[in-house]
């Protein structure tokens, strides 16, 4: 007798084109948002929020209703949206920057104000789409096309930790980091953005998980490498963890 | 709805034209001359229900406005000047998605941070505007309080109508003076906008809005899409006043505050013989090139009177190019905040008809 042990979520496209390089951790990170939108129950009545970078084709492959929003302004566009239509979903998809170093300004300020959506950042700490350059959370030593001797921080400064800024920022409900680099880590990533939209649904405030992703084709990495470095070195800079949960205190 | 006339400043009157009109999200940043428009919202719209948000920046906020459209809903922000700047690549991407809403622009003088005194120096800025690629933003500009009440209707209308970003483009004087305006309640149909709008996937295939296009043909199609909207708002929404055009051998053109203050100079010359008259475009984008070029015609000379260095005057002498070569075309404008007087533009006048009738006789005899 035939059993159905694993299938496509309803909130993935039927037509679905992922865009993604293969090997990077996106495509497991877009899976893990539809099984949480589909065990919400809440597909029919989500907008999401597309960003620039590697994500903004997020309409070819989530079965949503999407807007593409400029670069960085992710979280303003999803202001507008939550405010004017508060029973919907509201969520954005981006990148670290996108959201870390030209939307800072927009993801602290909807966070302080305890928007009532969640973000989702894809932490990879390179700019992907434009080809591997050096972002606001490339770690020091780091080879990029635009730091080819290695990330100094003389000359640009420290990578930037989202969720220790987040977690002081008092609108925000829900924080945390993760990484999809084992079968374990990718069940917890699939908790903690569970919980990241419950802390919208519930009214509590902001929900954001911060995903560290693999870069393989800009990394100049096999996956496996990528997850290595995962788990190494930039789990030593970004510290996976629940950095706050005011859903669980509810 | 009130149809009461009240004295009203010109800022309130856009803010309760937004709420009678059905406005339902507003975003906006502080900015003299126009931070009465945001304070009136951030009472009023949350008693009604609706949404208000300081943004955190005019960038936030015209992004909000972009998600806020993208959902059907009537929304609206108000700036000025150099923070309307800042709106210019979120202005591109919402005409390049076809998002209705609209931008309440006062202007006060330039460049940078200039002063809050009324200036027209963001003509440019609002027709020819700042963001990438080809799209225009419609834009309507009043010379009255009650003007910005009947304007912001439109721009509401026109916005929802044809899905598209529209400006109303006042001034610090418009702005900050008052007047007796009545509000009375928003003349036009309802747009249904449940064909595109996004409110979730539910029992339809999903919608997405989206400025990025990656064929080719697709993105061309897509903004000669948006271009014959251009042409069909000019075919039915354009508005203008002509006053005392009809056999004049001069004809004023000036648009907004400064407007008013020519028509009167008009009437003054008109007294005195002069066969002057005023033509005032309210709509300014598209700008209605026809209409100029019918006028230039029938003319001798055209005086152009700007509170700037001459923008509008490019758009004039662009519709006249190939219809009326001949005529003479004068240009009396001051930058950055001192307004003119009546007697000074009747002055303009005087020394502009003069021009002409000795161009014409050899001698002038006024």
């Amino acid at each position: 007798m035939e059993q159905l042990v694993y299938k496509k979520p309803d909130s993935i496209r039927d037509d679905y084109k992922i865009t993604f390089c293969p090997g990077c951790d996106h495509g497991v990170a877009v899976r893990l948002v539809a099984e949480v939108l589909d065990e919400l129950g809440v597909r029919e009545k989500t907008i999401g929020i597309a960003s620039v970078g590697c994500s903004v084709f997020s309409y070819d492959f989530f079965n949503v209703d999407i807007v593409e929003a400029p670069h960085g302004r992710s979280l303003a566009v999803a202001t507008g949206v939550k405010r004017s239509k508060p029973d919907k979903v509201v969520f954005t998809y981006q990148g670290d920057g996108d959201l870390a170093s030209i939307g800072l300004g927009e993801t602290i300020h909807a966070m302080t104000r305890g928007e009532k959506v969640t973000a989702v950042c894809i932490n990879n700490t390179t700019y992907g789409m434009t080809g591997g350059q050096g972002g606001p959370t490339t770690l020091l030593g780091q080879v990029t096309t635009t730091t080819p001797h290695g990330r100094k921080a003389e000359l640009s400064g420290f990578p930037l930790k989202m969720c220790e800024i987040l977690k002081e920022v008092d609108g925000a409900a829900y924080v945390a980091r993760v990484t999809l680099d084992s079968p374990a880590a990718v069940m917890n990533a699939k908790k903690c953005l569970k919980k990241a939209f419950e802390a919208q649904l519930k009214g509590l405030g902001s929900g954001f998980v911060e995903i560290l992703a693999t870069c393989p084709t800009n990394w100049k990495m096999t996956p496996q490498e990528s997850h290595a470095r995962v788990r190494g070195e930039m789990s030593e800079v970004f510290r996976p963890g629940v950095y706050k949960d005011k859903v669980s205190e509810v | 709805m009130n149809n009461k006339k009240e004295l009203l400043k010109g800022n309130y009157a856009i803010a309760q034209a937004a709420v009678e009109a059905g406005c339902q999200s507003y975003f906006g940043y502080p900015i003299t001359p126009q931070s009465e428009i945001g304070e009136y919202m951030s009472d009023k719209m949350p008693e009604l229900g609706r949404a208000y948000v300081a943004a955190e920046s005019e960038v936030a906020a015209i992004n909000m406005l972009l998600g806020a459209g993208s959902v059907g809903v009537k929304a609206m922000t108000s700036s000025s000047s150099c923070a309307v700047a800042l709106m210019q690549e979120g202005l591109s991407f919402i005409a390049g998605d076809e998002i209705p809403c609209v931008l309440v622009s006062v202007m006060r003088g330039g460049p940078g941070l200039g002063y809050i005194y009324p200036s027209q120096g963001d003509y440019y800025q609002a027709t020819k505007g700042g963001g990438n690629g080809d799209y225009k933003i419609v834009t309507f500009a009043p010379s009255s309080v009650q003007e910005c009440v009947d304007l912001t209707y439109k721009c509401f209308y026109v916005s929802q109508k044809y899905r598209t970003p529209v400006c109303l483009l006042a001034d610090g004087m418009i702005g900050q003076m008052m007047e007796p305006a009545v509000i009375g309640e928003y003349p036009y149909e309802e747009i249904d906008q449940s064909d595109w709008a996004l409110d979730g996937a539910d029992g339809r295939e999903p919608r997405h809005i989206a400025s990025i296009e990656r064929e080719q043909e697709t993105l061309r199609a897509r903004v000669v899409k948006i271009f014959e909207k251009y042409n069909k708002i000019l075919e039915n929404e354009n508005i203008f006043e002509k006053y005392e055009v009809e056999g004049a051998k001069l004809v004023i053109t000036a648009f907004g505050s400064i407007a008013r203050i020519a028509k009167a100079a008009v009437k003054k010359a008109r007294k005195e013989g002069l066969k002057v008259g005023l033509f005032r475009p309210i709509m300014l984008n598209p700008f209605p090139e026809k209409v100029v070029a019918e006028i230039a015609e029938k003319v001798d000379g055209i005086l152009d009177i700007e509170l700037n260095c001459g923008q509008m005057l490019n758009d004039i002498k662009a519709s006249m190019a190939g219809v009326a070569n001949n005529i003479t075309v004068e240009f009396y404008g001051r930058p950055a905040g001192v307004m003119m007087t009546v007697e000074e533009i009747h002055k303009q006048i005087e020394i502009a008809y003069r021009k002409l009738v000795e161009k014409k006789y050899g001698t002038a005899c006024i």
